[in-house]
């Protein structure tokens, strides 16, 4: 009993032929959409890549990148197989190549739904990569004289501004770094040296914030200094109130969620295309098998039931492994080839001229 | 003799209507084009009017945005000739309108010529109302409880972070105003009543920029207060400072911002302009190779196309001798009527 059995007559078959070749012309640019949309995630991703740790996120990117190419290359084979399949003599040619296209085919869309989902599952990874690359941003904040580390000033500053936003967690963040370097600490003030000497690791502390903490959109002038002392009620309003991290998770995890949103839009367009081949590979088939190109032939997605060819495939795959087992059940007399000859036998010719 | 006298056969005219009609389209593309920059020109003057005199014209943009919905308009009909006119059924009721069409589009490029002009001319403007606009804006940086002024700190602040630029011609021009409110300083402070006292008209002038004046490149920490104080700070030469907070003016900045924006336009205009006239020159050649062809039912003949019917300064002559009656029969008939009431 065929899964989804559908007689196609041969103007049916070519109109099948002709949608699928405009379809997948169209899963092309899905494609390529793809492929810009990983390029862009990338993008957004290394412009921030030094406040994050780790490389780790980047697979989401490249994955992304990886399907969007192989979508354009499937799907162009697949638009040549599907022109040439409306004539029955030119589907010759492609006749080997259809079921491991097919097969094929249907690993590379389960990639795409893999893609979509991992878009979704990114969240705690960046979380904790966010929570020590901006940790060590802002340790490293005043070694701009250090090779290596001497634009984490500004990449900070500038995050701070654009993502308005002070911080890991809150502006109280900046008060546990040495965020001014050594370099303009006068070592001759006495309150310098209070300062350093109060403090096990002999850092500079203080309650005070870099300027790009400073919001915009308050009405008072920015109070940056002596945060911890009275006027609590002015120090909130003239800094920006949230974390850097909050901020930079909430803009990754909409982005990825959009992108996920599309991918798996596009899954669901690959998989009809799919449907539409695996049809329109079968009716040919049967057609060849019928041996008129004129006639009604039929087309399915699984030739028998689900079960029958589940347990067809599972067969095939004990067989394969079987051949190189030695059968050693006593009841079956395996007979040695060596030192026995067969007996010649003369064959009776029925009848005579 | 006709001026530029080309001969054009079936297989020319075909391919001079097919070319002409696909520059036409092309020219309406470039009018959408024209739209849209006007429109993000309007919309750019309008984000930062703040920090611009009260009275800022907005006449280039919307003129840019008339001139490109008349130019999507005049070529789309264009268009729409070249198409029909392999056809002389479809061509017929065209032909009484192409003069006129022709002279509409001479008008037209006249009137890109000028808007083109502007574009380049109206730069100056841009650059006294923004000086005017700023010197407001510094002013009233302090005033965000006044209705009407209570977003400029915040505009200010965005400029100057977004342009990379500080005061109206440097930094120095916030030592001169008072920009921190009264509302916040700490008025039974001795230090603070000092300063008061020891300005004239009673403002509280410091040596100090607002935060937005920090460049983040700076490899120190910025410093914002006691700029020209070098005793204030360890380490530091106010003189030799130059990374610390921006060096440029916000004047000049945005002017050449928008006089960058107002300089392409006008030389995408230019481009247009030239479109123009070669779509022009293939709509008249179009036109007389079709009127001269012998037999108009008979498409496969030989004919002539031409720019203009007679030489160049023979054509002048015969436009001055025209313009000249037409005074003239004016006058005539001024001089008649004395004549014939006496």
């Amino acid at each position: 009993m065929a899964v989804g059995k559908v007689t196609f007559t041969k103007t049916e078959r070519e109109k099948l032929a002709q949608l699928l070749w405009l379809l997948n012309w169209i899963s092309v640019l899905t494609g390529t959409l793809l492929f810009g949309l990983g390029l862009f995630l990338l993008m957004e991703i290394q412009k921030w890549q030094e406040v994050m740790s780790g490389r780790g996120v980047l697979y989401v990117p490249h994955m992304l990148i990886a399907t969007g190419m192989a979508a354009c290359c499937i799907n162009f084979l697949g638009a040549q197989i599907c022109l040439d399949c409306a004539d029955t003599n030119r589907f010759l040619r492609w006749k080997l190549v259809v079921m491991p296209y097919v097969a094929v085919t249907l690993f590379f869309t389960a990639c795409v739904l893999v893609g979509a989902l991992t878009c979704y599952s990114v969240r705690g990874q960046l979380d904790e990569a966010l929570l020590v690359g901006l940790r060590n941003a802002m340790t490293y904040y005043k070694d701009t004289d250090t090779p290596g580390r001497c634009d984490l000033k500004r990449t900070m500053d500038l995050l701070q501004i654009q993502f308005q936003c002070c911080g890991n967690t809150d502006y109280r963040d900046w008060f546990q770094v040495q965020w001014i370097s050594s370099r303009y600490l006068d070592m001759s003030s006495s309150a310098v040296l209070d300062r350093l000497r109060s403090n096990v690791e002999r850092k500079y502390l203080m309650d005070g914030v870099p300027f790009s903490c400073c919001s915009t959109l308050s009405s008072p002038p920015c109070i940056q200094t002596r945060l911890a002392s009275a006027h609590l009620n002015q120090n909130h309003q003239s800094l920006w109130r949230t974390g850097c991290r909050q901020v930079l998770l909430d803009h990754y995890t909409g982005l990825m969620r959009s992108i996920g949103l599309i991918v798996i839009l596009i899954w669901m367009f690959e998989l009809l295309v799919l449907t539409g081949v695996r049809y329109l590979q079968t009716a040919m088939e049967n057609v060849l098998r019928l041996g008129d190109p004129d006639s009604e032939s039929d087309g399915w997605i699984l030739e028998n039931s689900l079960a029958e060819t589940a347990w067809s495939n599972f067969n095939i795959i004990k067989n394969l492994g079987k051949c190189y087992q030695v059968d050693d059940d006593p009841n079956i007399n395996i007979q040695t080839t060596t030192g026995q000859e067969v007996p010649l036998q003369h064959v009776q010719v029925s009848g005579s001229r | 003799m006709p001026f530029m006298l080309v001969k054009f056969n079936l297989q020319k005219r075909v391919k001079l209507a097919q070319g002409l009609w696909m520059l036409y389209w092309l020219s309406v593309i470039m009018g959408i084009l024209l739209f849209g920059l006007g429109i993000f020109f309007k919309v750019e003057l309008r984000k930062r009017s703040e920090v611009m005199d009260n009275n800022e014209s907005h006449l280039v943009p919307n003129l840019l945005v008339l001139v490109g919905l008349l130019a999507c308009g005049l070529n789309a009909f264009g268009g729409k000739v070249c198409h029909d006119s392999l056809d002389p059924s479809k061509f017929i009721k065209w032909k009484s309108m192409l003069k006129a069409y022709l002279l509409l589009s001479c008008g037209f490029n006249a009137l890109l010529l000028a808007v083109s002009l502007l574009c380049f001319i109206m730069q100056f403007s841009v650059y006294l109302i923004l000086a005017e606009g700023l010197r407001n804006g510094i002013r009233f940086y302090k005033d965000t409880d006044t209705p009407g002024r209570c977003f400029m700190k915040r505009t200010l602040d965005m400029t100057q972070i977004e342009f990379r630029c500080c005061g109206n011609n440097n930094f120095r021009d916030w030592f001169e105003v008072q920009w921190i409110s009264n509302r916040y300083l700490d008025m039974s402070n001795d230090v603070v009543k000092d300063r008061l006292l020891s300005n004239v008209e009673g403002k509280y002038l410091m040596d100090s920029v607002p935060f937005s004046c920090c460049n983040p490149a700076s490899p120190r920490p910025c410093i914002q207060h006691h700029l020209t104080n070098n005793s204030a700070h360890y380490d530091y030469d106010h003189r030799s400072e130059q990374l610390n907070i921006w060096t440029q003016g916000c004047r000049e900045a945005l002017f050449s911002y928008y006089s960058g924006i107002m300089s392409s336009i006008g030389i995408f205009i230019l481009l247009i302009i030239i479109l123009e006239s070669v779509d022009m020159a293939g709509l008249k050649y179009l036109i007389t190779s079709l009127e001269t062809m012998t037999d108009p039912e008979v498409q496969d003949c030989e004919s002539e196309g031409f720019l203009l019917e007679k030489g160049v300064k023979e054509t002048f002559a015969d436009l001055l001798t025209k313009i000249k009656t037409l005074g003239r029969s004016n006058q005539v008939e001024g001089g008649d009527t004395p004549e014939a009431n006496t």
